[in-house]
């Protein structure tokens, strides 16, 4: 990965806020000065932001083979020390904003970023295969981090840039960190392709993000469903962008009416816009809809991307292979990811997924080969982007003695509860616990919550109400 | 209901603050307010005051005090 980026020289790599201009040679200078002195295959913590500092050592440590784990800059410092304790890293990369993460001795860095060298010498064993640590976002204390392979990463940046047609002149404005797949895999793909990355820290509630997309000229951005109902709210279709080309969409699904309607919006600002999906667990992306066939396939996730393979799989692990018959979606590629890392023993672990991963999601495929998500075979709901374990949720509220149960769909959840009193209780508890805005709970009271004989809650029993 | 008393509850329950602490609520000075955030304020001042805030404006709505500039624009005098 970024072997070649040298090749764009003078070309412009990064704008930031206040057009500051970088160039692919400035990045790699930069980026090398950076991680000089950390060795090939040792542990890097890698909290980076949406900014030239940490595109550049970001992409050097790639191109060096440092083993990057990508870490959010919210992260808490407490779980932070706890993952340094763990894991033992050589070093750190740190934004100056999150200073307060600081381990060891100061090696180098500009005025907004710092590199660490940590105290501990004795360091986990890294498979050789091992390029990236990245983490899902969860709903409980220990996200899950995914291990990714150069191969992973290569393969699936070079399909996204295959099917989006990515090429020199895209200019990209980040809209997600860079520390999440779904970032991160905007930032492979135009830096692979010799493209311009607008780096821009502000939200889209932000005028800030607005200016810089007017003046830097961005031609794409991506969202997640969340960042589709700002749009909304903003009123995008009476928005001058006369620069964007396209817009893509992922990190959960996306409601049939928002999608109809932004394809509507998008068409006639003149813009594609672009359903996809994924999971980490593929590094990013398994499935897009080709923009072509997407008035006649709205809800759905598409086709597999170049180099993909879709299948159904029955309840006995039977392949399905008639239309129409809902199954566990299964995905082959070569950017499935080696599989989780619970501890850094298993840093040292090869390909466990071997190819194949299991999604959790049940699908459908339509007689055209077009695929369709129906539901989850686990109880997970994306709100806002971050991965929410309905059952996680339920036990939290045990916590404070507050009996539940909860259900809904991306970017809202339901939670039945019997005792009246202590409903705001839940909703403030909830959105502590899981940093998660209160509005995506919608409390509801129930007198009873139904169950069967052995006490599980019976989740189709439910009352379909509230928003 | 006046204008003002409308406008203030629509802060304290977006937001759970104290009327106390109205005056010098802004973006990013208590935790709700966020992007998620600034999007239920809008919704409900527009539910509020039966406005529709476009987008323009609705950035410009960073701080208690600037939301009430913004809403004079739209006719409703706080």
């Amino acid at each position: 990965m970024f072997e070649q980026i040298e090749r764009f020289q003078d070309r412009l790599a990064v704008i930031e806020s206040e057009h500051r201009f970088y160039s692919y040679r400035d990045l790699v200078t930069v980026g090398n000065s950076f991680v000089r002195d950390i060795p090939t295959r040792s542990l890097l913590f890698f909290v980076g932001t949406n900014t030239f500092e940490s595109f550049a050592c970001y992409t050097a440590a790639v191109r060096k083979r440092v083993v990057l784990a990508m870490i959010p800059p919210t992260i808490e410092k407490a779980l932070f020390d706890h993952l340094l304790e763990v894991y033992k890293p050589y070093g750190l990369f740190l934004p100056a904003e999150r200073d307060d993460l600081a381990w060891g001795e100061r090696l180098t860095g500009r005025q907004r970023c710092s590199i660490y060298l940590c105290p501990d010498d004795i360091h986990a064993q890294l498979h050789d295969d091992l390029a990236l640590i990245l983490s899902t976002s969860g709903s409980t204390g220990s996200p899950k981090l995914v291990r990714l392979s150069e191969k992973n990463i290569r393969s699936n940046t070079e399909a996204i840039i295959q099917y989006l047609g990515i090429g020199e002149d895209d200019r990209a404005i980040t809209t997600m960190p860079m520390t999440y797949s779904y970032g991160l895999s905007i930032i492979n793909t135009h830096l692979c392709s010799g493209a311009t990355v607008i780096a821009c820290e502000a939200p889209l509630m932000d005028r800030l993000f607005w200016t810089m997309l007017k003046e830097e000229k961005a031609t794409t951005f991506g969202g997640v469903p969340f960042h589709y109902e700002i749009l909304k709210k903003l009123r995008f279709a009476r928005t001058d962008t006369p620069t964007l080309k396209y817009l893509t969409q992922a990190g959960g699904h996306l409601s049939k009416e928002l999608t109809k309607e932004f394809h509507e919006i998008c068409a006639q600002k003149g813009i594609r816009f672009i359903v996809m999906y994924g999971q980490t667990e593929a590094t990013a992306r398994m499935s897009y809809l080709p923009y072509l066939s997407a008035p006649k396939k709205l809800g759905s996730i598409g086709v597999p991307i170049p180099g993909g393979h879709f299948s159904l799989e029955g309840t006995s692990g039977e392949t399905i292979e008639e239309a129409e018959q809902p199954g566990e979606l299964v995905y082959r590629g070569e950017n499935v990811s080696m599989g989780y890392a619970e501890s850094p023993a298993d840093l040292a672990r090869g390909d466990d997924n071997k190819g194949v991963l299991r999604t959790g999601d049940m699908a459908r495929r339509d007689t055209d080969g077009f695929y369709y998500i129906v539901g989850r075979k686990k109880r997970f709901l994306k709100i806002f982007g971050n991965r929410v374990n309905l059952g996680d949720l339920e036990e939290f509220l045990k916590e404070i003695g507050v009996d539940a149960a909860c259900a809904g769909r991306d970017d809202l959840v339901r939670v039945f509860m019997t005792d009246q009193d202590r409903m705001d209780d839940a909703r403030a508890f909830l959105s502590q616990r899981t940093h998660i805005h209160p509005s995506a709970f919608d409390i509801v009271y129930l007198p009873t919550i139904p169950r069967n004989d052995s006490g599980k809650i019976l989740y189709s029993k439910l009352p379909e109400t509230g928003r | 209901m006046t204008n003002e008393e409308k406008y203030n509850q629509v802060f304290i329950t977006c937001f759970k603050v104290d009327a106390a602490e109205l005056s010098s609520l802004a973006y990013g000075s208590v935790p709700a307010w966020n992007s998620v955030g600034q999007m239920v304020l809008v919704e409900e001042l527009e539910k509020a005051f039966d406005i529709e805030v476009e987008m323009e404006d609705i950035l410009d709505i960073r701080s208690y005090a600037q939301g009430k500039v913004v809403l004079k624009k739209y006719g409703v005098k706080i």
